[in-house]
C-alpha cells in the first residue's frame, strides 16, 4: 500500500518539475504588448480586420504597425485603447451595420423555377444565378445568417434577412460572402433606406417584384437635403446628407424605401403651410423640432417619439401623424 | 481485335436510348427567329460584325473571333438581324446574341468555296479553313477545334482517337450520325490526319451501338487506316481521359494535364464530320444533330437542326409535351444544365434536348452520408466525393485543395450511385468555386503585398 | 411553356435506385436466417429478446430525435438493424429489462449522442454490448444448451461456449489434453451454447452470401479477417499443437461469423476505400487472436472490431491517393 502512495508521488512529482522545466525552457517570448492589445479585442475571430483572428491583428498592430482601428466589431472604443496602447494618435471611425438593399420576400417577388439542391445561396448561384425572377434581389437561402460571426442576420418567414442592430458590429463578413451583393455597410442610426439595387428599368423590375426601385425619380426630387439621386435606374442614398425626414418613404409609388419602426407614429411637417410660430418647438417634449421664427419648422424623426403634442397646438394644421408600415 | 483497359470507378445508368434509336435523322424546319450566341464555345466572345436591321446570308460570318483561342460565328439562314442583345444563354445566364428574323429563301453566301483536291492543302492551311469556318468541339465542350489540332512545340501527336462512344444515356445524335454518314466521318478522320501526320487512328464506340461499328467499319473498307474498337458500357466512357486510358493506357496528369501531354488527340464524330464539311465544301458549323428525347416527348427524334433555333420549336417539332414536364434539360442527363424556359437557343456543343415529365422527377432531400463508400468506388478520378462534400460544408477550403478538389469532372457518377441522395456534384462545383475564388483573393493579397 | 414551373438543379439529373433504407433492408433480411435459427434453438425467450431490443430501439430513436429537435428517421430502417443486432448478440438468458437497457445505449451513446446517422465512430450495438459486459458480468456470460422445447422454461440447461470450456481447460490444466473438440457440425447448425445469433454459422453464411450478391458489403473485410485469424491460429497449432487449438475450431465457434460479416463490415464505422476494408480486416484477425489465446477473455471479436474502428480514420488517412 505505502509502496503505491510513494510510488505515484514520485511520479506526480517529476511529472510536474518536468512541465515547470519545459514551461521556463521552452517558453515562447511575446511582445507583452501584444497581449495588452489583444486583450482589448472583441475575440471574435471574424476577420473583418483582414488578419486571420483577433491574435494576429494584435501581433500585426505591434510588428508591423497595421492601422490601430481596422478592428470594426471593437469599434471606436477599441481603436481609442489600442491608440493609447500603442502611444498614437486615432481618428473616431463611425461605426456602421449591415443593411439589405432588397425588399422583395415571397410574396412580392416572383420565382423562375422551382430550385432543388443544397439551401446555400452561393451554392443556388451554381443552378442558373438562382431561382429569383430578379437578377439582383436576395436569393434567401441564409449565406449571410451561416457566416456571421455575431448571430446577427436571421431570415425570417419571407425568405429575407433580418438585421439585429444591436448584435450587428459592421465586421463586412456578410457583405463579402453575399453573392448576390445585396447586402452593404451603412452608417449605424441611419434609419431610411432605398432597399433595393436593381439597375434594371422600371418596366422590367415591376414585372418580376412588386416592391422593387421602379427609377421614377420621385424621391429625388422631394428630398430636401439632395441625399437622394438616380443611377441607371436606381435611387442611391448618400448617407452622408440624409437626415432622416422620411419624405421620400411617403412619395415611393412602390413602397421600397423604408425608414421607421413599424407601427410607429411620426409628425410631419408641411413646410408649404407652416408660419413659423415656434409653438411646436416650444412643446415637443425630446426637442424634435427645429426651426427660426417665421421660418418652416421641420421634425426629426430619429426622435420623434409620436406623442402629437406638436400637432395639437399647431394654429394652422401643418402637422400631420403618419404611420409606417 | 485491340486489346482494351479498363478505367477506374464508373456507374451503369439505364441507357434508354430505344426512345430514339431507330429514328433517322430529320431535317427540323426553320424557326420564326434564330438567336446565334455570341459566346458558344470555350474561349474570348466574339465580337458581332453586323448591326440591327442588316440583312445576312445563310454561312455569312456574323460575329468574329478574338484571340487565338475563340472561334467565329456565322449566321445559320438568311434573314434580317433584328436585335443584338443579352438573351438567355443555356448556361444559364443573359449572354450577348445576334436575333435573325429568317426571310424563308435559306439562301447562301457566295464565300462557300468547295474543293475536291482538300487533301493537297497544307496543314497550316486546313487549320486556317477550320478557324475560320468556327469549327469547335460538338461534344459538349466546344473547344475551338482549330487551337486542339495546334499543339505547341515540343507535344507530338501520335495517336488520333475519334469519340463515338456517346456514352450519355438517351442521346443518340453521335449513334444516327456515324450509321448514315459514316463516310463523312472517315473522311473528316482523313483531314485530321493530314493536319497532324499521324498514323495511329481509333474509333471509340460503345458496344451498345452495332450498328455504328459495323458503318463505321464498312466505310473503312478492306484496308483501314484506322481501327474500330467496340468498348464496355460504362459512364463515363466517352470522357477524353477515361478513353484514353481505356484504348491506349496512357494516363492524363491529374490537376491540369492535357491529352497532348500524353501523345493523344481526342475529337467527337460530330466534330469530325463538321471538318470534312467546311473544308470540302466550305460550309461553316450552322447546323448539327441533336436528340430530342425524353419520357416527357411526345415524338422523340433525331434532328438537324440549326444552330440558333429555340429548343421550344423543337419540342413543338417532337409533338410537344406529353405530360406536365417537370425538367428540361440541355445536353445528357448526367452532366446536362437543367433549363427554366424554353426559349434558350440550340449551340453548337448542345448534343440533346431532354425533356422529364414532372412525375419522373426524383425530389428527395438528401440523408446524412452513411460513409458507404460507393462515391470513392464509382469515381473515375480516384477522389473521395463524400469527404469533399463535408469540407465543402464546413469551409476546409485547404483541406479540399490537398485532396485534389480540382481535378473533379463533374461527370456526375457519385451523386448518381450515393444512396443518402447527398448532392455531390453540386457541393464539388461549390466548392470548386470557393477554392479558386480563395487562390483569386491569395493572388491579391500578394500582388497588394508588393 | 407550361404553367407549373420547371424545376432545376445541377446535374446529375438521374439516380440510381439505391438508397439507404434498401441497404438496411438487405441488411434485415440477410439476418433472418440467423434469427430463425437463433429462435428455433433457443425457444420463445430468444424471440422475446430479439422484439424487445427492435421494439425498443426504434421507440428510443424516435423520442430521441424529437427530443433533439432533429427529424425523426426511424424509416430509414437503421434502428432497426441496431436493435436486432444487439439482439443476435445477446445470450438467451437475457433479463428483459438488460435487453432494453442495451438497446437504449447502443441508440442513444452508441449512435445519436454522435449526430445520428453516419456520425458515429463505433458500432452502436457492440458499444451497448461492451457496456452491458462490464456492467452484468454474470448475466452476460450465462449460456443455454439449444433445448428442444420451444416454451419450456423448466428444461433450461446452462452450459458454457465452445470457447469458454476451452479457456477454461487450458487455464486448468495447461494443454489440450483431454479437452474434447466436439466435431463441426454441431457449430455449423449451431447446437451449441453461445450469444442467440452467433452459434448458426451456416444460417449466417447464407446472409453473408446474399448481402455480397446484393453488393451492400465486399469480400475486403471478412475475407481479411477470416484470413488472418485462420493463418495466426494455424500458424502456432501448427508449432505446438498441444497447446493451441486447430485453426478451424478458431473459424466456427464464437462470434466470428456474425461480427465478420456483419458487424465489421457496418459502413460507417469502416473504411472506405478497399485497401483500407483489407487492413480493417487484418488488423481485427489479429487482436481476435491475441485476445482468444493469449488473452483473459474467450472471445474477442467484438472488442477487435471496437478497437479496429477507432482506427479507422487514420487507416483512411494512410490509404489516401
Amino acid at each position: 500500500m505505502i509502496e503505491a502512495v510513494i510510488t505515484l508521488s514520485g511520479i506526480g512529482l517529476l511529472a510536474s518539475l518536468g512541465l515547470g522545466l519545459a514551461a521556463k525552457k521552452f517558453a515562447v517570448h511575446r511582445n507583452p504588448m501584444i497581449d495588452k492589445v489583444e486583450q482589448t479585442l472583441p475575440g471574435g475571430n471574424c476577420g473583418a480586420c483582414g488578419m486571420a483572428g483577433c491574435t494576429a491583428y494584435a501581433k500585426a498592430v505591434v510588428e508591423e504597425g497595421v492601422p490601430v482601428n481596422a478592428c470594426a466589431p471593437g469599434g471606436a472604443e477599441t481603436a481609442r485603447q489600442i491608440a493609447q496602447i500603442m502611444g498614437v494618435d486615432v481618428s473616431p471611425t463611425e461605426s456602421r451595420v449591415a443593411v439589405l438593399l432588397c425588399k422583395g420576400g415571397k410574396g412580392e417577388s416572383l420565382s423562375r423555377f422551382e430550385y432543388q439542391g443544397i439551401m446555400d445561396c452561393k451554392a443556388a448561384m451554381i443552378v442558373a444565378g438562382g431561382n429569383k425572377a430578379c437578377a439582383y434581389g436576395c436569393l434567401g437561402l441564409g449565406t449571410c445568417e451561416q457566416v456571421c460571426p455575431f448571430d446577427a442576420i436571421h431570415i425570417d418567414r419571407t425568405g429575407l434577412p433580418v438585421i439585429d442592430e444591436e448584435k450587428c458590429t459592421g465586421c463586412g463578413i456578410c457583405v463579402q460572402n453575399c453573392p448576390k451583393q445585396v447586402l452593404t455597410l451603412a452608417p449605424q442610426g441611419m434609419r431610411v433606406h432605398v432597399r433595393c439595387h436593381s439597375h434594371d428599368k422600371g418596366g422590367k423590375v415591376k414585372k418580376v417584384c412588386q416592391v422593387g426601385c421602379i427609377g421614377c425619380g420621385a424621391c429625388v426630387r422631394v428630398c430636401p437635403y439632395d441625399a437622394l439621386s438616380l443611377d441607371d435606374g436606381l435611387s442611391v442614398m448618400d448617407y452622408s446628407r440624409c437626415r432622416q425626414c422620411g419624405l421620400c418613404i411617403d412619395q415611393c409609388p412602390t413602397h421600397n424605401i423604408t425608414g421607421l419602426i413599424q407601427g410607429q407614429s411620426k409628425a410631419r411637417i408641411d413646410p408649404s403651410v407652416c408660419t413659423g410660430c415656434t409653438r411646436c418647438d416650444a412643446v415637443c417634449p425630446v426637442d424634435a423640432i427645429s426651426g427660426q421664427s417665421e421660418k418652416p419648422h421641420a421634425v426629426d424623426d430619429s426622435r420623434c417619439i409620436g406623442c402629437g403634442l406638436c400637432r395639437s397646438v399647431c394654429p394652422v394644421d401643418a402637422v400631420t401623424m403618419l404611420t409606417f408600415r | 481485335m485491340s486489346k482494351v483497359w479498363r478505367f477506374q470507378g464508373g456507374v451503369h445508368p439505364y441507357d434508354k436510348k430505344d426512345l430514339s434509336r431507330d429514328k433517322p435523322i430529320e431535317v427540323a424546319g426553320l424557326p420564326p427567329r434564330l438567336i446565334v450566341p455570341l459566346v458558344q464555345h470555350i474561349g474570348a466572345r466574339c465580337e458581332p460584325l453586323v448591326s440591327s436591321g442588316e440583312l445576312v446570308k445563310k454561312g455569312q460570318k456574323i460575329g468574329e473571333a478574338q484571340g487565338f483561342v475563340s472561334a467565329p460565328v456565322h449566321a445559320p439562314t438568311s434573314g434580317k438581324v433584328t436585335k443584338i442583345d443579352n438573351f438567355p444563354h443555356p448556361l444559364g445566364r443573359f449572354l450577348p446574341a445576334i436575333e435573325i428574323e429568317p426571310d424563308g429563301s435559306d439562301e447562301w453566301t457566295e464565300d462557300i468555296q468547295g474543293r475536291e483536291d482538300f487533301l493537297s492543302l497544307s496543314p497550316d492551311d486546313l487549320r486556317a479553313v477550320i478557324r475560320e469556318k468556327g469549327i469547335v468541339g460538338m461534344g459538349g465542350a466546344a473547344f475551338p477545334t482549330h487551337v486542339k489540332l495546334s499543339p505547341p512545340q515540343g507535344k507530338t501527336i501520335d495517336t488520333l482517337i475519334i469519340n463515338g462512344s456517346e456514352c450519355e444515356p438517351y442521346l443518340t445524335a453521335d449513334f444516327r450520325l456515324m450509321v448514315e454518314q459514316s463516310d463523312k466521318v472517315i473522311q473528316g478522320m482523313r483531314i485530321m490526319m493530314t493536319i497532324l501526320g499521324v498514323e495511329t487512328l481509333f474509333i471509340a464506340i460503345e458496344a451498345n451501338k452495332p450498328e455504328a461499328i459495323h458503318a463505321m467499319r464498312e466505310a473503312l473498307g478492306n484496308e483501314p487506316f484506322a481501327k474500330v474498337v467496340p468498348l464496355k458500357v460504362k459512364y463515363p466512357q466517352g470522357a477524353e481521359k477515361q478513353l484514353i486510358k481505356t484504348l491506349v493506357n496512357r494516363e492524363v496528369p491529374s490537376s491540369g494535364g492535357l491529352p497532348m501531354d500524353v501523345g493523344v488527340l481526342v475529337q467527337n464524330v460530330g466534330t469530325t464530320a463538321s471538318i470534312f464539311d467546311a473544308v470540302r465544301f466550305g460550309i461553316p458549323l450552322v447546323e448539327r444533330v441533336v436528340t430530342v428525347t425524353g419520357e416527357g416527348i411526345r415524338e422523340p427524334k433525331n434532328l438537324r437542326v440549326r444552330i440558333g433555333t429555340p429548343i421550344g420549336y423543337l419540342i413543338e417539332t417532337c409533338g410537344g409535351f406529353l405530360e406536365t414536364p417537370g425538367k428540361v434539360i440541355l445536353g445528357g442527363p448526367m452532366m446536362g444544365v437543367s433549363q427554366y424556359t424554353t426559349d434558350i437557343p440550340v449551340v453548337k456543343g448542345t448534343s440533346g434536348i431532354l425533356v422529364f415529365p414532372a412525375t419522373h422527377v426524383h425530389v428527395e432531400d438528401p440523408q446524412s452520408c452513411i460513409r458507404c463508400g460507393t462515391c470513392v468506388r464509382v469515381c473515375p478520378k480516384n477522389l473521395v466525393p463524400s469527404a469533399l462534400a463535408l469540407f465543402a460544408k464546413r469551409g476546409l477550403l485547404d483541406e479540399a485543395e490537398r485532396h485534389y478538389a480540382l481535378d473533379c469532372i463533374e461527370c456526375g457518377s457519385c451523386a448518381f450511385a450515393c444512396p443518402a441522395k447527398i448532392p455531390l456534384v453540386h457541393w464539388l462545383r461549390y466548392l470548386k468555386g470557393e477554392v479558386l475564388a480563395k487562390r483569386a483573393r491569395q493572388r491579391e493579397r500578394e500582388t497588394n503585398k508588393k | 411553356m407550361a404553367d407549373q414551373q420547371l424545376m432545376l438543379s445541377s446535374s446529375p439529373h438521374l439516380v440510381s435506385k439505391e438508397s439507404v433504407s434498401r441497404i438496411m433492408r438487405s441488411v434485415l433480411v440477410a439476418l433472418m436466417p440467423a434469427t430463425v435459427m437463433g429462435v428455433y434453438l433457443f425457444g420463445f425467450r430468444a424471440l422475446l429478446i430479439i422484439l424487445i431490443c427492435s421494439g425498443s430501439a426504434v421507440a428510443v430513436e424516435a423520442v430521441c430525435q424529437k427530443v433533439l429537435g432533429r427529424a425523426i428517421t426511424v424509416t430509414d430502417w437503421s434502428a432497426l438493424v441496431t436493435g436486432l443486432l444487439l439482439a443476435l448478440n445477446l445470450p438467451p438468458g437475457s433479463p428483459w429489462w438488460m435487453a432494453l437497457l442495451g438497446s437504449g445505449l447502443a441508440i442513444v451513446v452508441g449512435k445519436h449522442i454522435y449526430g445520428g446517422l453516419g456520425s458515429n465512430p463505433f458500432n452502436p450495438a457492440l458499444v451497448a454490448r461492451v457496456v452491458l459486459l462490464i456492467s452484468f458480468p454474470v448475466q452476460m456470460t450465462t449460456w443455454w444448451q439449444p433445448k428442444a422445447s420451444f416454451f419450456g422454461m423448466t428444461d433450461v440447461v446452462t452450459t458454457a461456449t465452445p470457447l469458454g470450456e476451452l479457456k477454461t481447460h487450458l487455464m486448468l490444466n495447461g494443454t489440450l489434453d483431454g479437452f474434447t473438440m466436439g466435431g463441426l457440425i454441431d457449430p455449423l447448425i449451431g447446437n451449441i451454447g453461445g450469444c442467440i445469433g452467433e452459434v448458426s454459422v451456416i444460417a449466417l453464411a447464407l446472409g453473408g452470401i446474399y448481402l455480397l450478391i446484393r453488393k451492400v458489403i465486399s469480400w475486403h473485410i471478412p475475407v481479411a479477417f477470416f484470413g488472418t485469424l485462420f493463418l495466426a491460429t494455424g500458424l502456432f497449432w501448427l508449432l505446438n499443437p498441444a497447446r493451441f487449438i486447430n485453426p478451424c475450431f478458431h473459424l466456427f465457434t464464437g462470434g466470428l461469423f456474425l461480427g465478420a460479416i456483419y458487424m465489421a463490415t457496418d459502413m460507417v464505422t469502416t473504411p472506405m476505400r478497399r485497401s483500407g476494408m483489407l487492413i480493417f480486416g487484418v488488423g481485427c484477425g489479429l487482436i481476435t487472436f491475441v485476445i482468444r489465446v493469449f488473452g483473459g477473455y474467450p472471445e474477442g471479436v467484438s472488442c477487435s472490431i471496437r478497437l479496429m474502428n477507432s482506427a479507422t480514420p487514420l487507416i483512411a488517412r494512410f490509404t489516401s491517393p
